[in-house]
Protein backbone atom coordinates (compact mmCIF):
# COMPACT_ATOMS: atom_id res chain seq x y z
CA UNK A 1 0.00 0.00 0.00
CA UNK A 2 2.82 2.48 1.30
CA UNK A 3 4.53 1.84 -2.09
CA UNK A 4 2.08 2.21 -4.53
CA UNK A 5 1.01 5.36 -2.73
CA UNK A 6 5.77 6.12 -2.91
CA UNK A 7 4.86 5.25 -6.92
CA UNK A 8 2.34 7.48 -7.31
CA UNK A 9 3.98 10.31 -5.67
CA UNK A 10 7.19 9.72 -6.97
CA UNK A 11 5.79 9.16 -10.98
CA UNK A 12 3.85 12.63 -10.73
CA UNK A 13 6.91 14.29 -9.19
CA UNK A 14 9.16 13.06 -11.67
CA UNK A 15 6.91 14.49 -14.14
CA UNK A 16 6.86 17.88 -12.84
CA UNK A 17 9.86 18.80 -11.85
CA UNK A 18 10.59 17.36 -15.71
CA UNK A 19 8.27 20.12 -17.17
CA UNK A 20 9.97 22.52 -14.79
CA UNK A 21 13.33 22.10 -16.51
CA UNK A 22 12.08 23.88 -19.74
CA UNK A 23 10.02 26.41 -17.71
CA UNK A 24 12.43 27.58 -14.35
CA UNK A 25 14.63 30.73 -15.52
CA UNK A 26 18.04 29.85 -14.25
CA UNK A 27 20.18 27.42 -15.24
CA UNK A 28 21.45 26.36 -11.82
CA UNK A 29 17.57 25.47 -11.17
CA UNK A 30 16.79 23.87 -14.30
CA UNK A 31 20.15 21.70 -13.75
CA UNK A 32 18.82 20.78 -10.10
CA UNK A 33 15.30 20.53 -11.94
CA UNK A 34 16.80 17.73 -14.05
CA UNK A 35 18.10 16.06 -11.04
CA UNK A 36 15.27 15.78 -8.79
CA UNK A 37 13.61 14.07 -12.06
CA UNK A 38 15.67 11.55 -12.57
CA UNK A 39 16.16 11.05 -8.66
CA UNK A 40 12.01 10.11 -7.91
CA UNK A 41 13.05 8.04 -11.17
CA UNK A 42 15.18 5.87 -9.93
CA UNK A 43 12.87 6.10 -6.59
CA UNK A 44 10.03 3.95 -8.94
CA UNK A 45 13.42 1.70 -9.48
CA UNK A 46 13.89 0.78 -6.43
CA UNK A 47 10.47 0.64 -5.46
CA UNK A 48 10.54 -2.25 -8.06
CA UNK A 49 13.39 -4.09 -6.22
CA UNK A 50 16.13 -3.36 -8.07
CA UNK A 51 18.27 -2.03 -5.55
CA UNK A 52 21.67 -1.73 -6.67
CA UNK A 53 20.37 0.00 -10.34
CA UNK A 54 18.44 2.69 -8.29
CA UNK A 55 21.62 3.11 -6.43
CA UNK A 56 23.72 3.50 -9.31
CA UNK A 57 21.36 6.13 -11.07
CA UNK A 58 21.02 8.04 -7.77
CA UNK A 59 24.51 8.23 -7.22
CA UNK A 60 25.73 8.57 -11.01
CA UNK A 61 23.17 11.51 -11.80
CA UNK A 62 23.72 13.49 -8.48
CA UNK A 63 27.31 13.60 -9.99
CA UNK A 64 26.44 14.03 -13.50
CA UNK A 65 24.27 17.26 -13.08
CA UNK A 66 26.83 18.70 -10.70
CA UNK A 67 29.29 18.41 -14.28
CA UNK A 68 26.15 19.49 -16.25
CA UNK A 69 25.77 22.95 -13.86
CA UNK A 70 28.89 23.70 -14.03
CA UNK A 71 29.14 23.39 -17.98
CA UNK A 72 25.27 25.58 -17.94
CA UNK A 73 27.24 28.06 -16.34
CA UNK A 74 30.20 27.98 -18.49
CA UNK A 75 28.24 28.36 -21.40
CA UNK A 76 25.13 29.76 -21.03
CA UNK A 77 23.61 33.00 -20.31
CA UNK A 78 21.43 33.89 -16.52
CA UNK A 79 23.11 31.36 -14.92
CA UNK A 80 21.37 33.16 -11.42
CA UNK A 81 17.84 33.95 -12.92
CA UNK A 82 18.23 37.60 -12.53
CA UNK A 83 16.71 37.81 -15.55
CA UNK A 84 13.46 35.58 -17.46
CA UNK A 85 15.15 33.56 -20.08
CA UNK A 86 13.38 32.23 -22.93
CA UNK A 87 15.39 30.26 -25.65
CA UNK A 88 12.62 28.84 -27.76
CA UNK A 89 12.20 27.93 -31.27
CA UNK A 90 9.13 26.55 -33.10
CA UNK A 91 8.00 25.79 -29.94
CA UNK A 92 4.07 25.07 -31.54
CA UNK A 93 5.22 22.61 -34.16
CA UNK A 94 7.62 21.00 -31.18
CA UNK A 95 4.48 20.96 -28.83
CA UNK A 96 2.41 19.27 -31.49
CA UNK A 97 5.04 16.64 -32.39
CA UNK A 98 5.79 15.81 -28.46
CA UNK A 99 2.17 15.63 -28.10
CA UNK A 100 1.57 13.51 -30.58
CA UNK A 101 4.26 11.14 -29.78
CA UNK A 102 2.66 11.52 -26.24
CA UNK A 103 -0.71 10.53 -27.80
CA UNK A 104 0.32 7.48 -29.61
CA UNK A 105 2.75 6.30 -27.12
CA UNK A 106 -0.10 6.09 -24.61
CA UNK A 107 -2.56 4.68 -27.12
CA UNK A 108 -0.40 1.79 -27.63
CA UNK A 109 0.32 1.48 -24.36
CA UNK A 110 -3.13 1.03 -23.32
CA UNK A 111 -4.44 -1.25 -26.40
CA UNK A 112 -1.55 -3.40 -26.52
CA UNK A 113 -1.73 -6.86 -24.87
CA UNK A 114 0.97 -7.03 -22.56
CA UNK A 115 2.15 -10.64 -22.29
CA UNK A 116 1.35 -12.22 -18.61
CA UNK A 117 4.14 -11.78 -15.94
CA UNK A 118 6.64 -15.18 -16.25
CA UNK A 119 8.60 -16.00 -13.02
CA UNK A 120 9.02 -14.03 -9.93
CA UNK A 121 11.98 -11.58 -8.83
CA UNK A 122 15.14 -13.73 -7.76
CA UNK A 123 15.81 -13.08 -4.65
CA UNK A 124 18.67 -11.20 -4.96
CA UNK A 125 18.12 -8.88 -8.37
CA UNK A 126 21.92 -7.65 -7.83
CA UNK A 127 23.29 -11.42 -7.81
CA UNK A 128 21.59 -12.24 -11.09
CA UNK A 129 22.52 -8.88 -12.93
CA UNK A 130 26.11 -9.60 -12.11
CA UNK A 131 25.68 -13.04 -13.56
CA UNK A 132 24.36 -12.22 -16.77
CA UNK A 133 26.92 -9.50 -17.34
CA UNK A 134 29.49 -11.74 -16.66
CA UNK A 135 27.99 -14.87 -18.32
CA UNK A 136 25.10 -14.72 -21.01
CA UNK A 137 25.16 -11.18 -21.24
CA UNK A 138 29.03 -10.69 -21.43
CA UNK A 139 29.04 -9.25 -24.82
CA UNK A 140 26.77 -6.61 -24.13
CA UNK A 141 29.50 -5.51 -21.24
CA UNK A 142 32.07 -6.19 -24.06
CA UNK A 143 30.64 -3.76 -25.66
CA UNK A 144 29.66 -1.13 -23.62
CA UNK A 145 33.87 -0.95 -22.39
CA UNK A 146 34.85 -0.41 -25.54
CA UNK A 147 31.75 2.27 -26.49
CA UNK A 148 32.92 3.90 -23.12
CA UNK A 149 36.47 3.69 -24.10
CA UNK A 150 35.79 4.88 -27.52
CA UNK A 151 34.13 7.89 -26.00
CA UNK A 152 37.16 8.62 -23.61
CA UNK A 153 39.06 9.20 -26.51
CA UNK A 154 37.18 10.78 -28.81
CA UNK A 155 36.01 13.50 -25.73
CA UNK A 156 39.40 14.24 -25.19
CA UNK A 157 40.34 14.65 -29.06
CA UNK A 158 37.31 16.81 -29.44
CA UNK A 159 38.15 19.18 -26.37
CA UNK A 160 41.91 19.80 -26.75
CA UNK A 161 42.35 22.60 -27.86
CA UNK A 162 45.39 22.23 -29.76
CA UNK A 163 46.59 18.87 -30.55
CA UNK A 164 49.88 17.44 -32.25
CA UNK A 165 48.15 17.75 -36.09
CA UNK A 166 47.70 21.41 -35.09
CA UNK A 167 51.04 21.68 -34.37
CA UNK A 168 52.81 19.35 -36.15
CA UNK A 169 51.13 18.92 -39.60
CA UNK A 170 48.98 16.59 -40.65
CA UNK A 171 51.74 14.12 -40.67
CA UNK A 172 53.87 14.71 -37.85
CA UNK A 173 56.65 15.91 -39.69
CA UNK A 174 57.00 19.63 -39.18
CA UNK A 175 60.68 20.04 -37.80
CA UNK A 176 59.60 22.93 -35.21
CA UNK A 177 56.09 23.17 -33.64
CA UNK A 178 53.74 25.95 -34.90
CA UNK A 179 52.86 27.43 -31.60
CA UNK A 180 51.70 30.85 -31.22
CA UNK A 181 54.82 31.38 -28.47
CA UNK A 182 57.29 29.35 -29.06
CA UNK A 183 59.06 27.50 -26.38
CA UNK A 184 57.24 24.12 -26.91
CA UNK A 185 54.51 25.13 -24.46
CA UNK A 186 51.67 24.16 -26.32
CA UNK A 187 49.72 27.72 -26.52
CA UNK B 1 1.48 1.14 -9.92
CA UNK B 2 0.14 -1.78 -13.08
CA UNK B 3 2.54 -1.72 -16.09
CA UNK B 4 0.55 0.48 -17.73
CA UNK B 5 1.24 3.47 -15.74
CA UNK B 6 4.96 3.02 -15.73
CA UNK B 7 4.69 2.85 -19.13
CA UNK B 8 2.61 5.95 -19.36
CA UNK B 9 5.25 7.84 -16.80
CA UNK B 10 8.06 6.66 -19.12
CA UNK B 11 6.09 8.20 -22.84
CA UNK B 12 5.34 11.26 -20.25
CA UNK B 13 9.02 11.54 -19.41
CA UNK B 14 10.23 11.13 -22.91
CA UNK B 15 7.35 13.29 -24.54
CA UNK B 16 8.67 16.30 -22.28
CA UNK B 17 12.16 15.87 -23.65
CA UNK B 18 11.18 15.51 -26.60
CA UNK B 19 9.57 19.24 -26.44
CA UNK B 20 12.39 20.62 -24.62
CA UNK B 21 15.24 19.09 -27.63
CA UNK B 22 12.90 20.49 -30.55
CA UNK B 23 12.23 23.73 -28.72
CA UNK B 24 15.54 25.19 -26.97
CA UNK B 25 17.79 26.99 -29.10
CA UNK B 26 21.33 26.45 -26.60
CA UNK B 27 22.78 22.90 -27.31
CA UNK B 28 23.49 22.48 -23.53
CA UNK B 29 19.38 22.37 -22.98
CA UNK B 30 19.07 20.53 -26.06
CA UNK B 31 21.01 17.65 -24.52
CA UNK B 32 18.70 18.00 -21.17
CA UNK B 33 15.76 17.57 -23.52
CA UNK B 34 17.66 14.09 -24.73
CA UNK B 35 18.55 13.21 -20.79
CA UNK B 36 15.00 13.27 -19.89
CA UNK B 37 14.00 11.26 -22.80
CA UNK B 38 16.39 8.45 -21.61
CA UNK B 39 15.27 8.96 -18.18
CA UNK B 40 11.81 7.88 -19.46
CA UNK B 41 13.38 4.76 -20.90
CA UNK B 42 14.94 3.93 -17.70
CA UNK B 43 12.04 3.58 -15.83
CA UNK B 44 10.00 1.81 -18.88
CA UNK B 45 12.87 -0.39 -19.12
CA UNK B 46 12.79 -1.27 -14.76
CA UNK B 47 8.95 -1.85 -14.89
CA UNK B 48 9.25 -4.41 -17.99
CA UNK B 49 11.39 -6.12 -15.92
CA UNK B 50 9.22 -6.54 -12.71
CA UNK B 51 6.27 -7.16 -14.61
CA UNK B 52 6.97 -9.01 -17.43
CA UNK B 53 10.00 -11.02 -17.38
CA UNK B 54 11.08 -10.91 -13.47
CA UNK B 55 12.89 -13.79 -13.32
CA UNK B 56 15.69 -13.23 -15.91
CA UNK B 57 18.29 -10.69 -16.08
CA UNK B 58 17.56 -9.16 -19.64
CA UNK B 59 15.58 -6.25 -17.93
CA UNK B 60 18.12 -5.15 -15.68
CA UNK B 61 21.24 -5.24 -18.28
CA UNK B 62 18.59 -2.60 -20.91
CA UNK B 63 18.59 -0.86 -17.55
CA UNK B 64 22.30 -0.76 -17.07
CA UNK B 65 23.03 -0.22 -21.59
CA UNK B 66 20.46 2.88 -21.10
CA UNK B 67 22.00 4.44 -18.30
CA UNK B 68 25.49 3.97 -20.40
CA UNK B 69 24.27 5.71 -23.26
CA UNK B 70 23.19 8.38 -20.94
CA UNK B 71 26.72 8.30 -19.92
CA UNK B 72 28.27 8.47 -22.98
CA UNK B 73 25.72 11.17 -24.84
CA UNK B 74 26.40 13.72 -21.97
CA UNK B 75 29.99 13.57 -22.57
CA UNK B 76 30.25 13.61 -26.29
CA UNK B 77 27.50 16.35 -26.24
CA UNK B 78 29.75 18.22 -23.78
CA UNK B 79 32.65 17.49 -25.98
CA UNK B 80 30.74 18.75 -28.86
CA UNK B 81 29.69 21.33 -27.47
CA UNK B 82 33.17 22.46 -26.30
CA UNK B 83 34.98 22.03 -29.82
CA UNK B 84 32.43 23.96 -31.68
CA UNK B 85 32.13 26.76 -29.35
CA UNK B 86 36.20 27.40 -29.17
CA UNK B 87 35.91 27.30 -33.04
CA UNK B 88 33.36 29.48 -33.84
CA UNK B 89 32.44 30.97 -31.24
CA UNK B 90 28.61 29.08 -30.93
CA UNK B 91 26.14 27.94 -28.37
CA UNK B 92 22.73 27.99 -30.07
CA UNK B 93 21.47 25.37 -32.69
CA UNK B 94 20.59 27.93 -34.62
CA UNK B 95 23.88 29.15 -35.34
CA UNK B 96 25.48 25.58 -36.39
CA UNK B 97 23.12 24.77 -39.20
CA UNK B 98 25.43 23.94 -41.66
CA UNK B 99 23.73 20.44 -42.57
CA UNK B 100 20.57 22.34 -43.31
CA UNK B 101 19.87 20.72 -46.54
Amino acid sequence: MLSAVLAWVFGVLALVSGALVFRLDSMARVTFALLASFLFVAGEVLLLGLGYLGAVIILMMVMEMVIMAVFMIMYMMNPAGLMPMAMFHNTRGAAGIAGGVFVASALGILLVDWPRRAGRPPADPTRALGEALMGGQMLTMMTLGLALFATIVATVVLATHRGRYDRFGDDLRADRPADPVPGGVDG
Amino acid sequence: MSLELFLVLGAGLFSIGLFGALTQQSVVMLMMGLELMINGIVVAAAAFWYHVAPSAADGQVLVVVVIAAMAVEMAVGFAVVTAIFRARDVDMTDMAADLRG
